[in-house]
């Protein structure tokens, strides 16, 4: 199964700052483990909101654009990884081994989301219904192939 | 915390960890199954002890520490000590360097050849097929035997069998744990990838059971694809390889249709292919032709698979390259499946009487009196050319020879459809 993995933001990603090199440093040495180990799909770092835009939806109206940066900087998404493991213990696991990701002796949060696979909704996709007709025609099928 | 939790974090932290582990003791006590048994030893007093204590900060160090003093343990008890006390001493001063997080890149040079050797060795050729594919995902794989036994619809009893087998095997050989070199190193990577594709086709095309592709088995062979392409990244074929089952993992979701029956190539929705492996999957075969193995057999079969994954439409698809390069891949891997193959390439291109022309030379193949795919390919290229009755017949044919439900299914569906224009000829 496969994890989004979100770093979220601080005041200093808010403000644009780059990683010191140690940081960098330390998560690349983390990235390399991730990708020895084959867990490591994706990953990128974003840029502060100021560089971004929301577009809001709005009930009969049409969307609204509103420009960064955002107020509510802990909610914001600083950067990611994709990551495919076993299971969710697994993911987690693997990211408290990662260094602290606004560099030592500062508070950050990374937020561990599952994504969804084909297999999580088949029948919202595939009502039942529809399901028993495929089987229905399919003996039908087997059933005429018997008789020959 | 809570106790069942806990249990699971452990089972995670194994997970991760196990495969290293037991590649670090078989490098000491030379001995694959007695590594394996060293390390679940070390997780049983994981789990006595890490509820009480909690998960240490380096879970890894732990177990491997724990592990490596039941090694010394085992050599004593052999009475091997003597031979093996400098190697030991040696051993365990890497181990104490490991805790210093300045010398892990020295350390991990070590691991990955650990890895390498043990990857090699549980797809060594003295096993028989399902022993490597079993010792395979179990060592390297970190996967428990039930999850073998239900990945292949086997009783667990069957797997854990092998498991055993293998490892007795492994030890009545007297099988070196090492790396060989020259060609002996090509050909024992060559079975590792040969048991890999193993494991990924049984996944994506299943031949036995009901479910047309096992998704699981799918992510288990890419996850081990990708971890030996780390640690053996100069070996062009197995970018390769890596390249193949990423692209065609790529269409796992758009290959099954609603009820659960497979979807063929041409005729899947590509919004739905995932175009973060297909990207992967192209960087990998862009790394292997950089490598100067575009010729290799794995390469080539990606490479057709990047040039359907790069087709936007299935009337993009560039067909005359395709028909080339499974020309090339018989010339290397001369075998009538490719040839097979190559006819629906060059059907494709050049229209369905050439391709029909290879597939009749095909019929007198004793390999592929009972493939499906010939009767099957066969019908689908008469259908074209509107030989109907024909095409039944071949499809009928296809049915009776596969054994997998839903495929069956589909090809029933196929000749149903060719009986009905064979009695009252559509336009076409």
């Amino acid at each position: 199964m496969r994890f989004m993995v979100i770093v979220k933001a601080s005041k200093s990603s808010e403000a644009g700052e780059l990683p010191s090199k140690q940081l960098l440093a330390d998560m690349g040495k983390f990235n390399e483990e991730m990708m020895q180990a084959g867990v490591l799909l994706a990953g990128e770092g974003l840029q502060p909101s100021s560089k971004g835009a929301r577009v809001k939806f709005a009930a009969g109206k049409r969307p609204m654009v509103v420009d960064g940066p955002f107020a509510e900087t802990k909610e914001l998404v600083a950067g990611f990884w994709l990551i495919q493991v076993k299971s969710k213990e697994e993911a987690i696991e693997w990211m408290k081994r990662c260094p602290a990701p606004m560099g030592p002796g500062q508070d950050a949060e990374i937020e561990i989301r599952q994504v969804f696979e084909a297999e999580d909704f088949p029948s919202e996709i595939f009502p039942p219904e529809a399901a028993a007709r495929e089987q229905e025609m399919r003996d039908e099928l087997q059933k005429k192939a018997a008789k020959r | 915390m809570t106790a069942p939790e806990s249990h699971r974090a452990i089972e995670a932290v194994f997970r991760i960890e196990s495969a290293r582990l037991i590649a670090g003791l078989a490098r000491i006590v030379r001995d694959v199954g007695v590594a394996e048994e060293l390390a679940q030893d070390a997780l049983v007093a994981a789990l006595e002890q890490w509820p009480e204590s909690g998960v240490p900060d380096k879970p890894g160090a732990w177990l491997m520490a724990t592990a490596k003093h039941r090694a010394i343990d085992h050599l004593r008890r052999s009475k091997r000590l003597e031979r093996k006390h400098e190697e030991l001493g040696r051993e365990l001063d890497v181990q104490r360097e490991r805790a210093v997080p300045d010398h892990d890149a020295a350390f991990d040079d070590d691991v990955g050849d650990d890895l390498l050797r043990l990857i090699l060795t549980a797809c060594h050729p003295v096993l028989p097929t399902e022993g490597r594919v079993a010792l395979t995902l179990r060592l390297l794989g970190g996967l428990t035997t039930e999850e073998i036994a239900r990945a292949f619809l086997v009783p667990a009893p069957t797997i854990a069998q092998r498991i055993v087998r293998a490892k007795r095997t492994l030890a009545e050989k007297r099988v070196p744990f090492e790396v060989p070199r020259g060609a002996e190193r090509e050909a024992r990577l060559s079975s590792v990838l040969e048991v890999l594709y193993l494991v990924f086709n049984e996944g994506y095309a299943a031949t036995a059971g009901d479910d047309w592709m096992r998704p699981a088995l799918c992510e288990d062979a890419l996850h081990l694809s990708r971890i030996l392409a780390m640690l053996a990244p100069k070996e062009p074929e197995v970018h390769g390889l890596v390249a193949l089952m990423e692209i065609q993992a790529s269409r796992a979701r758009a290959r099954l249709g609603p009820g659960g029956e497979p979807v063929l190539l041409l005729e899947q929705d590509r919004g739905r292919w995932d175009q973060l492996l297909i990207r992967r999957g192209l960087a990998a075969l862009q790394r292997a032709e950089k490598l100067g193995g575009a010729e290799g057999p794995y390469a080539l079969q990606a490479a057709i698979a990047a040039c359907h994954a790069r087709a936007r439409t299935p009337e993009a698809t560039d067909w005359v390259r395709i028909a080339a390069l499974y020309e090339r891949l018989a010339a290397i891997t001369p075998s009538p499946v490719v040839e097979l193959n190559r006819a629906v390439a060059v059907a494709m291109a050049f229209g369905p009487a050439a391709g029909l022309e290879i597939v009749e030379a095909l019929t007198a193949e004793p390999a592929l009196e009972n493939y499906y795919l010939l009767p099957s390919v066969r019908g689908d290229l008469l259908a074209k050319l509107g030989r109907s009755a024909e095409a039944r017949t071949e499809f009928e044919r296809a049915a009776g020879l596969t054994r997998n439900g839903r495929e069956r299914a589909l090809l029933l569906g196929r000749a149903a459809t060719c009986a009905r224009q064979a009695a009252a000829p559509e336009p076409r």
